[in-house]
Order: C-alpha cells, then sequence, then structure tokens
C-alpha cells in the first residue's frame, strides 16, 4: 500500500470520483473542500433540516447525484475530509489551507485539483444594480436555501446552464419573464454534428425548452443586451434588448440571472505554475493537460470543469482517470481497462464541449460595442471608457499591464468575474487579436482572507 | 544619423531609468532607453509605494530631499499625478531604546533639512488615537507621503517621450561594451544601439552589466512581501511603519485614497531574475497580519484580497551604486537600490541627468559610487 500523500482539492463529481480510486488502491487521499458539504455546486446537498427529495433537486440528474452522494457516504471513513477548507495558496508542495481562522500547510506527494468552474460574465449596462445575479448564485439560492432572486425573473446570457436554471425557476413556482439567449438559432442546428456525440444530454436538453415553452416563458435567440434598467435604490426593474429581428424590447423584472456559459476557476493551477494554452472554442485560457490530466507541473493533476468545461459526466469521468493517472505515477498498480474505458468517455465529452462553445458562443463582439459609461469591473467601479482609455493613451496592450493602470481586475474578485470580458475590451481597442492580451496572473489568496487568520500551531486531525 | 544612435543610452527602464531619460531630455540630450519588458515592471511597479525620507542612512537625505521636491511638482511636470499624496509619515515603535533611537534620529536628520516631530504617551494617543496600547511612540514626517508605484514609472516614461526620448520596450540587451570610444549594446535580436554615454540602470541585473565593464558588485535579489485588503472609506491618512531591530516586526503599510490599504515587510521573499518572478512566502500575510493588528487593532476585521511581489537589487552594504563608474569614461550607474528607491527615484533620475550633463552633482553621491566595491 502507498503511503503517498494525495490532496484532492473539491468535492465535487471529479473530486469524489478521484477520491473513490485512490481508496480502492488502498490509498487514504486528503479531500479538501470549501462547501459544507460535498457534492460540489452541481450536486450541492442542501443543509440538514431540509427535506426535498432528490427528484425535487436534481431532476434528471437526480440518480448521479444520488449515487455520487452515496459514494462519497461509503467512502468518508477512508478519507481525510476537510470540509469548509478553503485552499487559499500553494507553494513548493505544498497546499495553504484555512478553516475557522487557522491556517497550515498540506505538503503533498500528488494533488489533484477539481476546482470547477463559474459562471462567465459579459457586462451590460445596468449590471451592477440590486437583483442582478449570475446564473450559478441564483441555482445556489434555489438548491441550497429554497430562494428565488426574485419575484419575476429574466434570464439572460447564453449557455445549457440558462435554460436548465430556468426551468428549474419555472419549476419551483417562480416567475420566469424571459429567457434572452445571445447564441443564435443557427448556432445550435452548426453544433448538432458535435452536440451528436450525446445524443441524450442534446434530448434533456431539448426536453428543458419544451418544458418552458409549455409553461409559456417568452424566449428569445439571437438577442442583443441593451441594458438591465432600474435605480441605484430599488434595484433591477426591467431587461432591455434588441430581439433577432433587431426589435428593441423591454421586459419588467425584478431580478435577471446572467451568464454566458462558463469559465474554469484555474487560480490554483496557476499559482501551482501550471503552463496555460488559449482554447480557440471557448475563448478561454486554460492550463495544459494531457488525456490523463497530468498538468505541466509533475505531481499536479487537474480535473473537471476547473480544466476542461465537460460538464458534470465529464467530471465524474476525468476525476477517475486523473486518479489512476496518480497511482501509475505512484506505481501503484492501476485498472488499464477501466483507464481505456474513461479516455474514450471522455474523447466523447470533448467533442460535445465543443458542440456546445458552439451552439452557445461567447459573444465576444459585444465587449468591443458595450457604451463607454458600463461598469466592466463592478468590484472597482471601473468602467469601459477607463479600460479604453489605459490602452488608447497610456499604451496598455496586455492583460496585467491594463489591470495595473486601470484597476479592472484588481478588486475582491480579482478578475475573476470581469476578466474574460475586460481582456476582449483590451483587445478591441488595441485592434488585436485576444491571444496577444493574455491572462491575468493569479496570486494568492484564491478568495480573500481574512486579517484575523493566524498560523496554526499545529496540523488540525 | 542612425536612429539607433544617439548621446546617452539608457539601460533599464524603471524608474531610476524613466527619470533619467525624462530629466536628460530637458537638458538637451539625445536618448534611447532600452528596456527588457515593459517600463517599470520589476522592483520599481511592485514596491510599497513609499515616499519617504526619514529612517534613511542620513548621507542620503539631500538626495532624498531633492527627490521630495519633484514629487512635490507632480502633477505638472509630467502630467500626471501617479497618486502621489504628501499625507505625512510615521514610525512607531513597541519600546523606550527604540524610542530613543528614533529620537536621536530626528535629532541628526534636522540639520539636513528634514523636520520630525516626536510624540509619545498622551500627545501621542492625542494625534494618532487608533494606535494600538503597545506602540510607545511616534516620529512623524509630516511632509512625506507615498505614491502609485504601478503608476509611477510609466507616466514618467510617458513623459519623456512627449519630450522626444525614445524609449524601446521588449529588447533585451545581451553585451555591452566600448569601442572606438563608442558605447555599443547588442540586444539580443541583434540589434545594436550606440552612444557616447551609457546608464545602467538595470536594479537587480546591473551587475550583469557592470561586470562587463569589470566592475562586478556584491549584490542580492530578493522580492518584497506585499498584500492589499479590500477597500474601506478612506480615514488611514500617514503612511505607517513599525522601527524594530526584528525582521518579523519591520512592517508598513498605506491606506490609498480609493480604501484599500496597501501592507508589506515582515519578511523578504525568494526572487529568480532568469526568470523574472519573485514569490511571496504563504507565511508572510499571516506574519503581516499579527503586525497589523498590534499597530492598529481596529484593521484585524479586514480581509487581503491579493499578494505580489517583484524583484530587488540589494547591496552587500545596503547603499545602493550610483554615479560614474571607476574605470569607463562615458559610463554611469545607479541601480542596486535595496529595497527603498521609489522614493528616491525622480531625485537620482535628476541627478544623474545633472551628472552626466555638467560633470557635477548639487547633491553629493560619494556615498553610493561603485568604486568602493574595487
Amino acid at each position: 500500500m502507498s503511503t503517498a500523500r494525495v490532496a484532492i482539492v473539491g468535492a465535487g463529481p471529479a473530486g469524489v470520483r478521484c477520491a473513490e480510486v485512490l481508496v480502492a488502491a488502498g490509498l487514504r487521499p486528503v479531500l479538501v473542500d470549501e462547501g459544507m458539504r460535498d457534492g460540489g455546486q452541481i450536486y450541492r446537498r442542501q443543509p440538514d433540516g431540509f427535506g426535498r427529495g432528490y427528484e425535487a433537486l436534481y431532476g434528471t440528474e437526480a440518480e448521479r447525484a444520488r449515487a455520487l452522494h452515496e459514494t462519497f457516504d461509503r467512502l468518508r471513513a477512508r478519507l481525510d475530509y476537510r470540509p469548509q477548507t478553503l485552499v487559499w495558496n500553494a507553494a513548493d508542495s505544498e497546499l495553504h489551507l484555512v478553516r475557522d481562522g487557522l491556517s497550515h500547510g498540506l505538503p503533498y506527494d500528488a494533488v489533484v485539483v477539481c476546482s470547477g468552474a463559474t459562471d462567465r460574465l459579459m457586462p451590460v449596462p445596468g449590471w451592477q444594480r440590486a437583483g442582478c445575479y449570475s446564473l450559478g448564485a441564483a441555482q445556489i439560492a434555489l438548491k441550497a436555501q429554497a430562494c428565488a432572486i426574485g419575484e419575476k425573473v429574466v434570464f439572460l446570457g447564453t449557455g445549457p446552464l440558462l435554460y436548465l436554471v430556468a426551468a428549474q425557476y419555472a419549476k419551483a413556482g417562480a416567475r420566469v419573464a424571459a429567457v434572452v439567449d445571445t447564441a443564435r438559432r443557427g448556432d445550435g442546428i452548426r453544433a448538432l454534428p458535435q452536440l451528436g456525440a450525446r445524443p441524450d444530454v442534446l434530448r434533456k436538453g431539448l426536453a428543458l425548452i419544451a418544458y418552458l415553452r409549455r409553461a409559456g416563458v417568452a424566449m428569445f435567440k439571437g438577442a442583443t443586451p441593451v441594458a438591465i434598467e432600474g435605480a441605484d435604490a430599488a434595484g433591477v426593474s426591467g431587461l432591455r434588448f434588441r430581439d433577432a429581428s433587431g426589435r428593441e424590447r423591454l421586459v419588467a423584472c425584478d431580478a435577471v440571472a446572467m451568464g454566458y456559459h462558463l469559465r474554469a476557476e484555474t487560480q490554483l493551477a496557476d499559482l501551482l505554475r501550471c503552463e496555460f494554452r488559449f482554447d480557440a472554442e471557448s475563448r478561454q485560457w486554460l492550463p495544459r493537460i494531457d488525456p490523463w490530466g497530468r498538468a505541466s507541473v509533475a505531481g499536479v493533476y487537474l480535473a473537471g470543469d476547473g480544466a476542461r468545461l465537460q460538464g458534470a459526466d465529464g467530471a465524474e469521468a476525468s476525476g477517475a482517470l486523473a486518479g489512476l493517472a496518480v497511482l501509475r505515477d505512484l506505481g501503484v498498480p492501476a485498472d488499464q481497462g477501466q483507464a481505456d474505458r474513461l479516455l474514450r468517455v471522455l474523447a466523447r465529452m470533448e467533442r460535445f464541449r465543443v458542440g456546445i462553445a458552439r451552439a452557445f458562443p461567447w459573444p465576444w463582439r459585444q465587449a468591443a460595442d458595450l457604451p463607454d459609461t458600463t461598469l466592466v469591473c463592478r468590484c472597482e467601479g471601473i468602467t469601459a471608457r477607463e479600460l479604453r482609455r489605459v490602452v488608447t493613451d497610456e499604451g496598455a496592450r496586455e492583460a496585467n499591464r491594463a489591470k495595473a493602470f486601470s484597476r479592472v481586475g484588481m478588486g475582491r474578485c480579482q478578475g475573476r468575474y470581469c476578466g474574460l470580458a475586460g481582456a476582449e475590451i483590451v483587445a478591441a481597442a488595441s485592434q488585436s487579436d485576444i491571444r496577444q492580451v493574455g491572462r491575468l496572473r493569479a496570486q494568492a489568496p484564491v478568495k480573500p482572507l481574512p486579517a484575523t487568520t493566524r498560523q496554526a500551531a499545529h496540523e488540525p486531525q | 544619423m542612425n536612429p539607433n544612435d544617439s548621446d546617452v543610452l539608457i539601460v533599464g527602464g524603471g524608474l531610476m531609468g524613466t527619470t533619467a531619460a525624462f530629466f536628460l531630455r530637458r537638458r538637451g540630450h539625445a536618448v534611447t532607453l532600452l528596456e527588457r519588458g515593459l517600463v517599470g515592471q520589476q522592483a520599481s511597479g511592485t514596491n510599497f509605494g513609499n515616499v519617504r525620507r526619514q529612517g534613511r542612512f542620513l548621507p542620503q537625505l539631500p538626495l532624498a530631499n531633492r527627490s521630495r521636491e519633484i514629487w512635490g511638482q507632480l502633477p505638472e511636470l509630467i502630467g500626471h499625478d501617479v497618486e502621489f499624496l504628501p499625507t505625512g509619515h510615521i514610525r512607531v515603535c513597541y519600546s523606550e531604546a527604540q524610542a530613543d533611537r528614533l529620537e536621536t534620529y530626528a535629532r541628526d536628520a534636522r540639520p539636513y533639512g528634514l523636520e520630525l516631530q516626536m510624540l509619545r504617551g498622551e500627545a501621542m494617543r492625542a494625534k494618532f488615537p487608533y494606535l494600538g496600547p503597545e506602540i510607545r511612540a511616534v516620529s512623524w514626517a509630516p511632509r512625506d507621503g507615498h505614491a502609485n508605484p504601478r503608476l509611477a514609472a510609466p507616466a514618467f516614461a510617458r513623459a519623456a517621450v512627449r519630450e522626444g526620448a525614445r524609449i524601446v520596450e521588449d529588447t533585451e540587451v545581451v553585451r555591452v561594451e566600448k569601442t572606438a570610444g563608442r558605447f555599443v549594446a547588442t540586444c539580443a535580436d541583434g540589434t545594436t544601439y550606440r552612444a557616447a554615454v551609457l546608464l545602467v540602470t538595470a536594479g537587480a541585473w546591473g551587475n550583469l552589466l557592470s561586470e562587463q565593464f569589470g566592475e562586478p558588485v556584491p549584490m542580492s535579489v530578493h522580492g518584497p512581501q506585499m498584500a492589499v485588503t479590500e477597500p474601506v472609506p478612506y480615514c488611514l491618512v500617514p503612511v505607517v511603519g513599525a522601527s524594530s531591530d526584528s525582521i518579523e516586526e519591520i512592517f508598513y503599510f498605506r491606506q490609498v485614497k480609493r480604501g484599500n490599504i496597501v501592507m508589506g515587510g515582515c519578511a523578504r521573499g525568494p526572487a529568480y531574475p532568469d526568470a523574472r518572478r519573485a514569490y511571496v512566502l504563504p507565511g508572510s500575510p499571516l506574519k503581516q497580519f499579527v503586525q497589523l493588528e498590534r499597530i492598529i487593532p481596529a484593521l484585524r476585521r479586514l480581509s487581503i484580497i491579493r499578494v505580489w511581489s517583484g524583484i530587488e537589487g540589494y547591496m552587500a552594504d545596503d547603499v545602493p551604486i550610483m554615479g560614474p563608474s571607476a574605470k569607463v569614461d562615458g559610463l554611469f550607474y545607479a541601480f542596486g537600490f535595496c529595497g527603498h528607491g521609489f522614493q528616491l527615484g525622480p531625485g537620482v533620475g535628476d541627478t544623474m541627468a545633472e551628472l552626466i550633463d555638467t560633470g557635477r552633482t548639487s547633491v553629493p553621491i560619494d556615498p553610493f559610487l561603485i568604486g568602493r566595491f574595487a
């Protein structure tokens, strides 16, 4: 039995399946997770005392959610599980964890980062108003707390989550004022060959849309957002957009849930000094990995949406495969048949990933067209005008330079929400390719670290 | 004239190089500045941003005073204020012995024109009521302050360009030599630049150039340990620094107008000049939190949102190198500012321009000459 110390970051589908593989080989991995319970974002488990059933919480994914939770519950005693623990930094083969105000180091021989994804956001005039949420946040409110973000909600953006969360809201009894998708009808049709890699998922997606239609929800494709209307004190009052025919429309609402598919959470991979490459399909910089999930740094493995946006099923497969890669690299016998099967699954997931990226493209040209007065960086309150000014007047043509001069990406979110749109604005203002603009370098802490944090005297057990 | 020829060639586009380019243009010299990356990216752009004179090595004060005058000429001088604020600077200490040292320093600094006010007991608490109970004394420099290092060198560079300087970024000098009375700098892409005068302002990499002229110097590199909090309403006016013999207690912080508190100190981190990267040790912010709470307990409620570092060159005697070469005519140096160069920057640029233009300096620079290592 190997005594190697393997750390897994994140107890979502990738992290739990990775842990399963390692435990089966006789290891006792450390599973660190920020959440109160396992399941990650997609299979988030409700807090104690909430009694909704799997069907109500996870819909068509109830069985997968149940299977993952049961796997975790079965593994629990054979894991060094650290919930409510943030990996705030990483350096020199050591993770730095904080829990209950105490920080301590966790040295590892191998680390599997399953950090997941967050919503990719595109600024729109008024998106700083109260009542404007990301799709993910809107879904968490529902899943974890059985709350809706408003009484009458507009869903804006693009991607599978747009329809999923809108349908979940409709099912839960919230009023869905409209689903406003920036992807055009033709985008989805052209992506059918890739989307056909997973006909079951495609069918589920179409069923969601049919459900929304039956529920009488107004749905728009090929939309161009104009503004989230409202007042500073009262918050959101409506969404103004142009429909595919160019006609301007105003939909009244008291909340907007927005998101443009997802962006990989890559800060830890960056702090671990992994190499990145530009993924043209998603227009994002992603850590470089081999088919097994090995990063460019020895001992570092990446799985799930934090490495490739392949969704929950892809996360389960890539997590398990990364676990097998860890075993191989440690010299522990691993199941080659299982690896071959997972590699085939992931090839299919990858084809589907490309299909999703094409069916719901990031509307990057909108960034160039944003009015000057639009806030790009909500944390620091920086407008598109100021960001463009540092490009044109001060020569900041690279993402980190533009950040240094304008403060876009310098605030509490550290560019996790404004960075991708900010880069598009810099590219447009400097008339250069998005690759030339580069990506914001991540710095610790991964999330804000309270100044009350102290070095722990001993490692907690 | 070949466009790659100039009167003065400057290698290194930090604060020293860009300010020198600006002031040399003001004196009418044709200037080309070569920068390997982007101007102000290394120590000049990543330091704490202290415009602090108190606490400096006394013979450095005339230069620091000259620099302070230039800081006071912003934004008019270069068309940008680089967020310079003459907010005052306080040095605090935890022991009577240290307080006595501050008192001695205040007395010794007075002949140099630096007026410091010592405050203890009730007077200190009345003036700075937010200080923690462990603080025994304050040395207050009302005219010191702070500025934004991310903006300073780029702003001087743009002003220098407006004055007619040529600044070439993304250009790495691999070899420098003097042949037939002219300096020749050969870049990584094979391009050459020539000038009668060469000024090396290459910071932590200065030694790589000085040794090509037979003047190696004992230098080490370190990364400052910086962190910044989320913004809170602006209320902390002076820059605060703790004076101590223990590096863990040497901690400093300031609040910027938009509310974030920038902090640094308690340790020095590793720096990798070849990779051009330096890191914050994970333990550093944790050490800083302890000191922050000792100095202003109320600030413990904040969170930091980012840390960063940069590459600073330190001389073995903790004194920078500035002045003419001891061996080669027409060769000048200004590098190795040992983590305290930001405040000096504009004064160094102005003084080097004066030295190159007239052969003399109106502030003494004898303690900084490279010949001390010969």
